[in-house]
């Protein structure tokens, strides 16, 4: 199953449905189809090994990745906000890309095999293009860089046979109502993005994107055009739900569903957003780089199903990723490798059809096809499953296992704590020993001395942090995933 | 022909076209119009539907037979219903996840 086989299904199945916006323009499925096709063409006669996408949202985009689908050759999307030293060195690691980019041209650009991705589009032409030949269906479809927040970006490879599972298992063609739209607002380099533009289009609900996000853009859109559905990362959501914080509503009565992903939800932005959006349901998708996206979701009954309950222990289902989409496995495994069972917490495996696991060059899966997500987490009694966070991110202090969630979750139910951070330190009694940095909100007056004793009577003392120190925000990815290891850098500056 | 989930198949009565997405264990054989589908690249002499084997293939919907050992989705329309070892597939009624994307 090769990717270009949803595009020729919407092409005659949807046709003169729009299926992407940007800046009031739209194509038809049609339209897409065959500049899609064009571009096939194009990398074909050009004989490029792959085609690299530097730039925001644009009809370009579903182009450039459909053409390069169709060519049989990889998409590589990059990050456009990568600092200049490490977007040389990915761009170095795909010589003889076509390039499609925006505004300046990047110092490898070759004349011929690059365009700005508007000069791109324009410059197809689309009557007339023909489906090219199908690729094999092993061939690479994407190379992706996975976000780096714990090492160098690695860049996951995709195959067409991972991205066709994952669509075919979790979506139904043209599924959506005519008057359905989607509102995208994460970037092209993310899973999220791709994942986004190819379950839109297969289930014909029209895409419309915002090339940068801005909360107040974002709800005008959303108002404006009668967005039913929209996908946003924790930090997204946290600027809406600030821009509307003297607001009882958020006055967007046609938007059904948001979903979110990408990096923990702090549950005091999800709980006002629940207040802010009473009419809207809301999906929490977890899913990596390498498993294709979603690989478990936790639906709008269960949250609000939780979110009404006095039960605390339905309540923290609010933190729960949901369950397991169809065709996909989990294992939890403890540091010996030892399979666990409900409610232990300890190293999550997945197995399915859309799970890649694999770098370029380098397969990660187990013989029998278990993945190492690297993550942490457990399972309950009704298979939901809650991530704790990242492997890496554990602290070892004293040989006790601490994952920093846990501790971050309390701190952030002060009331005027906006983000916080626990990282390890080098320490010589303990090996390592705790250190939190922590957001306020606006004028607050908190002092280290509280948030420490608030930890310790939620917690222990063994879980309290030492030191904790108050920063005006802290670093995040674009996506909003937070870069612990700057934190420790800079903590650990003398 | 083995079937076998990724399989893309054609008719030969008219244009429908199926992809397998849950292949039956075994051999089996999957027809529409009661004439077996073929490879999709492949070249096989068309065939007329055979009479009580009629039945329009609809784009984009998934078809199952009652125990559920075989789903194919279809990815071009046409003519001729399709059928495992000669039971009638039925249409899946498709109950889809929440939009999480």
């Amino acid at each position: 199953m090769y990717l270009g086989l949803i595009l020729d299904m919407a092409h005659s199945g949807l046709g003169d449905r729009d299926a992407v916006t940007i800046d009031g323009r739209s194509l038809d499925h049609t339209q897409l189809a065959e500049y899609s096709w064009a571009a096939s063409a194009r990398f074909l006669e050009l004989g490029v090994p792959s085609v690299v996408y530097l730039g925001t949202n644009h009809v370009a985009f579903p182009v450039a990745l459909f053409g390069a689908a169709g060519a049989g050759i990889p998409f590589v999307p990059l990050n456009y906000r990568l600092g200049p030293d490490q977007l040389a060195a990915q761009l170095e690691a795909h010589p003889g890309a076509y390039m499609v980019y925006e505004g300046e041209p990047p110092a490898t650009a070759v004349p011929g095999r690059s365009a700005d991705r508007q000069a791109f589009v324009d410059s197809l032409d689309p009557v007339g293009a023909e489906a090219p030949p199908p690729p094999d269906p092993d061939a690479i479809c994407l190379l992706l860089y996975t976000s780096g927040t714990t090492a160098a970006p690695k860049a996951a490879v995709l195959r067409h046979r991972h991205l066709m599972s994952y669509l075919l298992g979790t979506v139904e063609f043209a599924s959506a109502d005519e008057d359905e739209v989607s509102l995208v607002s994460v970037p092209p380099y993310h899973v999220a993005g791709v994942a986004n533009l190819l379950s839109n289009l297969y289930a014909g609900r029209r895409i419309v994107y915002i090339d940068r996000f801005d909360p107040e853009v974002w709800l005008g859109i959303v108002r404006d055009q009668k967005v039913t559905q929209a996908m946003v990362v924790p930090t997204m959501l946290a600027q809406i739900v600030d821009h509307l914080r003297d607001a009882g509503d958020a006055d967007t009565p046609s938007l059904r569903t948001l979903s979110y992903g990408g990096a923990r939800m702090p549950a005091p932005v999800l709980t006002r957003a629940l207040e802010l959006f009473p009419t809207t349901g809301f999906v929490n998708a977890y899913g990596l780089t390498e498993t294709s996206s979603t690989i478990a979701l936790l639906g709008p009954e269960e949250h609000r199903a939780a979110f009404g309950s006095d039960d605390p222990a339905a309540r923290a289902r609010l933190g729960s990723v949901g369950r397991l989409v169809p065709g996909i496995e989990i294992e939890v495994r403890d540091d010996d490798g030892v399979p666990l069972g409900v409610g232990q917490t300890g190293l999550v495996f997945l197995r399915g059809d859309q799970i890649s696991g694999e770098y370029a060059g380098v397969a990660l899966l187990e013989e029998d096809g278990w993945f190492p997500t690297r993550d942490r987490g457990r399972i309950d009694e009704d298979g939901y499953v809650f991530i704790e966070g990242r492997a890496d991110d554990t602290i070892i202090r004293g040989g006790e296992n601490i994952a920093p969630a846990e501790i971050e979750d309390v701190l952030v139910s002060h009331d005027r704590v906006v983000d916080a951070v626990v990282v390890g330190l080098p320490d010589d009694q303990w090996g390592q020993r705790l250190a939190a940095v922590v957001v306020t909100s606006g004028d607050a007056d908190t002092s280290a001395e509280e948030l420490r004793e608030l930890v310790r009577t939620r917690l222990r003392s063994s879980k309290t942090p030492e030191t904790i120190e108050f920063w005006p925000e802290l670093p995040r990815t674009d996506t909003g995933k937070l870069l612990r290891r700057t934190v420790v850098a800079r903590l650990s500056e003398p | 022909m083995e079937l076998k989930a990724g399989l893309q198949l054609k008719s030969v009565v008219g244009t429908t076209e199926v992809v397998v997405i849950r292949a039956p264990e075994g051999g089996a054989t999957l027809t529409s119009g009661g004439a077996p589908m073929v490879g999709r690249d492949e070249d096989a002499p068309a065939a007329d539907v055979q009479p009580g084997a009629e039945g329009a293939v609809l784009l984009g919907k998934r078809y199952v037979d009652a125990a559920g050992s075989i789903e194919v989705l279809c990815t071009k329309p046409g003519d001729g219903g399709l059928a495992l070892d000669g039971e009638p597939l039925e249409v899946k009624s498709a109950k889809p996840l929440p939009s999480s994307d």
